[in-house]
């Protein structure tokens, strides 16, 4: 919510000046734009939430059902057809619903209200970027276009993760900020390449489902494991084949002949000396800085992070095998009669090993799940009782998908739901200039059981009656389950 | 000057204007040289109208009467002129059909500068509508304004008399008097509509009724034009006699007014319970099979849908 100082009052009223009208506005009350409410004698604006809510609640009309000509009360009749939200359109904003309803592209009424496509002012996108390397710290911020839209969020295995978008940026910052913001999770959610900077990090364009391109380099791989697990994977394949490897990793770089799997296969000490924290035999922590060199560190020279070999236990000839976690970057060395490594060329049976590495990794992708709440008041567009669709969605009872798509539903309160934007059609989402998203959502339940929980029963039309509309007809995705037959999903007994 | 917020709707067809407390939703049809000239004309019609509105707020928040100071607006002079008839019989100050007036402006600007097939004002449920020769809207009713679903249907072609709707209840986001769910009117102009349906929606009550929680207008919103007057917070139970009282008391009203020729058409809703004081051009039927469990009925030359 925008709040603004309180402006000279008269008792408990207040005088909004944000138009000409100039409202008295009592406590707990709206001005004539139901935008400006006096909240404890605060101005606050309360339209990207409350009227947009109020729309919500205000659009009776539901989801529309998929049924055969003649509806049987089963659910799994003939699903030839499943309605998605995509387009289904909202009022907003014309909040104040209107009693007449006029327009020609819905069953031949005009300008009608259906509330199935969501406004979401809560919602954001979780984007998953397969990579090691630095792309930021925890909780720096991520812009575009010089706005804040997200921070780095915990990082994944072999991933970064950023979150995008969310309530603060939409409506909490500045018009510019919120707007940008709801553009970037626009193209991000319907698929298209979005260039981002983090603060004091990378820049990197994510697109859902395509490599990620961090500063310019294209992402091929993910790693295979982290340096410690890398020589637990390959430990037997080069034993007897080197002296001692490497494995270089922002997280935890991997030592073989220290390393628990070296020790157990019987692979000799070489005295190697790697700089950073030892955590047990090993394995080490911070060889280096984070960056986009070797292994998600800063290291583009792999000696820079070993000392002078132990001359009690290293000998001339000694032979040292240094390989990133995603095979991307190696070398070989070999000692020289001072102790030094001198770089050589890998010899082919070396070089089996670190092809495998790569094979083993794979292929880096950026990946984004659209994530919304259904409110209170988007509920009640499906029933007059909206906390017993909650109930029947969390009692598997009802089905909740996104354009068809198979969602994830938080467990606790509300109706939480998180969903892979690349299950989804074409151009999903919208927005609306609150600014907040518009994405679809549909609730696939049982006739029977939707009069139980208080539905709208006298909007339900059955799906053959949309056929004369504007609609667009798509395949269904082949990895998603038929709505009908969800998983997990069954009908009230 | 102020310039109001002007953006496409995400159909990429609808234009929408907001400026202050007003909204208003528009929609032209025609060749698309036509549709951009009357949406570049609502624009600049609509750019100012609310200061030219704000300077005259003292005396459109006041009680009219005939022969009352004379407003100088052209948006303040439709919203007198569509109250003075109404003045003598009860309070009523202009401001009881300042959308449907704002409505009917804009869309006058519009069809001004272009020819249009159809087109339409919406003003927060106020509408304005403009028909060539052989067109139609098809509209839907709703029965609460706070919470629509579609009740009855009808269609207004271009040889009905009708170019103006608008709705009233106590649920909706002006105050009423009376205990109407929504009254919603069919007349020549959005104005003379919105005047209308206010004045049907006040009348439609059952006064000193203990269920009826009524609170004095300035006690919510200080500056209103209803001042201490008492309007309708909350209807609680009544009776199926009572109901129809009520609407009765509204529909009686409706056809004098529809004998003045004020008014066209007139449909009462209160607690599911619906009446339709039908125009003889105006085809009001029941939303059809989609309404499951619904009958329908002519009575008395009025509809009566019942759920």
């Amino acid at each position: 919510m925008l709040e603004a100082a309180p402006t000279p009052s008269a008792g408990d009223k207040i005088r909004c000046d944000a138009c000409p009208v100039l409202c008295y506005i009592r406590d707990g009350q709206t001005g004539a734009c139901d935008r400006y409410a006096n909240d404890g004698g605060k101005l606050t604006r309360v339209d990207p939430h409350v009227l947009l809510n109020r729309t919500l609640s205000q659009g009776g009309t539901v989801v529309p059902f998929a049924a055969g000509k003649e509806w049987d009360g089963k659910i799994l009749h003939g699903p030839e057809m499943f309605v998605t939200a995509i387009g289904a359109g909202t009022t907003y904003p014309d909040y104040k619903p209107a009693p007449f309803i006029v327009s020609a592209e819905v069953d031949g009424v005009d300008m009608v209200t259906v509330v199935t496509e969501g406004i979401f002012s809560y919602c954001g996108a979780k984007v998953k970027i397969d990579t090691d390397r630095h792309l930021g710290r925890e909780c720096a911020t991520v812009r575009r276009k010089g706005e804040a839209v997200g921070h780095v969020t915990t990082a994944e295995y072999g991933s970064q993760v950023l979150a995008v978008g969310g309530v603060s940026h939409l409506t909490g910052g500045s018009k510019h900020e919120g707007r940008v913001t709801c553009e970037t999770m626009l193209h991000l959610c319907n698929g298209e390449p979005v260039e981002l900077a983090i603060d004091d990090g990378a820049t990197v364009v994510v697109q859902a489902g395509q490599a990620p391109i961090v500063n310019g380099g294209r992402e091929e791989r993910m790693r295979v494991g982290c340096g410690s697990a890398t020589i637990g994977i390959f430990a037997r394949q080069w034993f007897g084949k080197i002296d001692d490897v490497v494995v270089v990793d922002d997280h935890i770089t991997g030592v073989l002949s220290e390393h628990q799997a070296g020790k157990f296969l019987g692979v000799k000490e070489t005295g190697i000396k790697i700089k950073g924290r030892r955590s047990t035999p090993g394995r080490y922590f911070k060889v280096a800085e984070p960056g986009t060199g070797w292994g998600g560190t800063n290291v583009s020279d792999p000696l820079s992070i070993i000392g002078p070999f132990d001359k009690a236990r290293a000998w001339p000839g000694l032979r040292l095998l240094m390989v990133s976690t995603t095979g991307e970057h190696f070398g070989y060395f070999e000692l020289d009669e001072a102790l030094q490594p001198v770089e050589r060329e890998l010899p082919a049976t070396l070089s089996e090993s670190v092809a495998r590495i790569k094979e083993n990794c794979e292929p880096s992708l950026s990946s984004v799940l659209f994530m919304a709440g259904a409110g209170g008041s988007l509920r009640a567009g499906v029933t007059e009782n909206p906390v017993r669709l909650t109930r029947s969605v969390k009692d598997s009872f009802t089905c909740v998908t996104s354009g068809g798509a198979p969602v994830y539903v938080w467990p606790g309160g509300g109706i939480t739901f998180m969903v892979d934007v690349t299950r989804m059609p074409e151009a999903s989402f919208g927005y609306v200039p609150t600014p907040a998203i518009v994405a679809p959502i549909e609730f696939t339940l049982r006739l029977s059981d939707y009069a139980a929980l208080g539905g709208h029963m006298n909007e339900v039309r059955p799906a053959a009656r949309l056929i004369d509309d504007e609609h667009r007809e798509i395949a269904p995705r082949s990895n998603n389950p038929w709505p009908f037959m969800m998983p997990g999903w069954r009908a009230r007994r | 000057m102020r310039r109001p917020s002007v953006t496409l709707l995400a159909d990429g067809h609808r234009l929408h204007l907001h400026d202050g407390p007003i909204d208003l939703v528009i929609a032209a049809y025609g060749t698309d040289d036509a549709i951009r000239a009357a949406y570049d004309a609502a624009v600049r019609r609509f750019t100012g109208l609310l200061d030219e509105l704000v300077e005259e707020l003292p005396l459109l928040r006041t009680r009219a009467r005939e022969g009352g100071p004379s407003l100088s607006g052209a948006v303040a002079r439709r919203m007198q002129a569509a109250v003075v008839p109404f003045a003598d019989a009860c309070f009523i100050s202009p401001m009881a059909a300042v959308a449907g007036a704002v409505a009917d402006e804009v869309l006058g600007a519009m069809h001004g500068a272009a020819p249009l097939a159809r087109a339409y004002v919406n003003n927060g449920g106020d509408i304005a509508l403009h028909l060539q020769r052989g067109e139609s809207f098809d509209l839907g009713l709703v029965d609460r304004p706070d919470q629509p679903s579609l009740f009855a249907r009808a269609r207004i072609a271009a040889h009905d008399p009708s170019r103006g709707i608008a709705t009233s209840g106590w649920r909706g986001r002006s105050f009423s008097l009376g205990i109407a769910d929504a009254v919603t009117v069919l007349a020549a102009s959005a104005v003379q509509a919105d005047a209308a349906a206010t004045i049907i929606a006040n009348a439609v009550d059952l006064p000193d009724h203990p269920a009826i929680a009524r609170a004095p207008a300035s006690s919510i919103k200080p500056d209103n034009d209803l001042g201490d007057i008492p309007v309708t917070r909350g209807v609680g139970p009544l009776t199926p006699r009572e109901v129809a009282r009520a609407i009765e008391h509204g529909l009686a009203f409706s056809r004098t007014l529809r004998e003045r020729g004020l008014i066209h058409a007139a449909a009462i809703h209160l607690k599911g319970e619906t009446r339709v004081l039908v125009a003889d051009a105006v085809d009001a039927r029941p939303a059809g099979p989609r309404a499951i469990g619904t009958e329908f009925a002519l009575v008395d030359g009025a509809a009566e849908a019942r759920q």
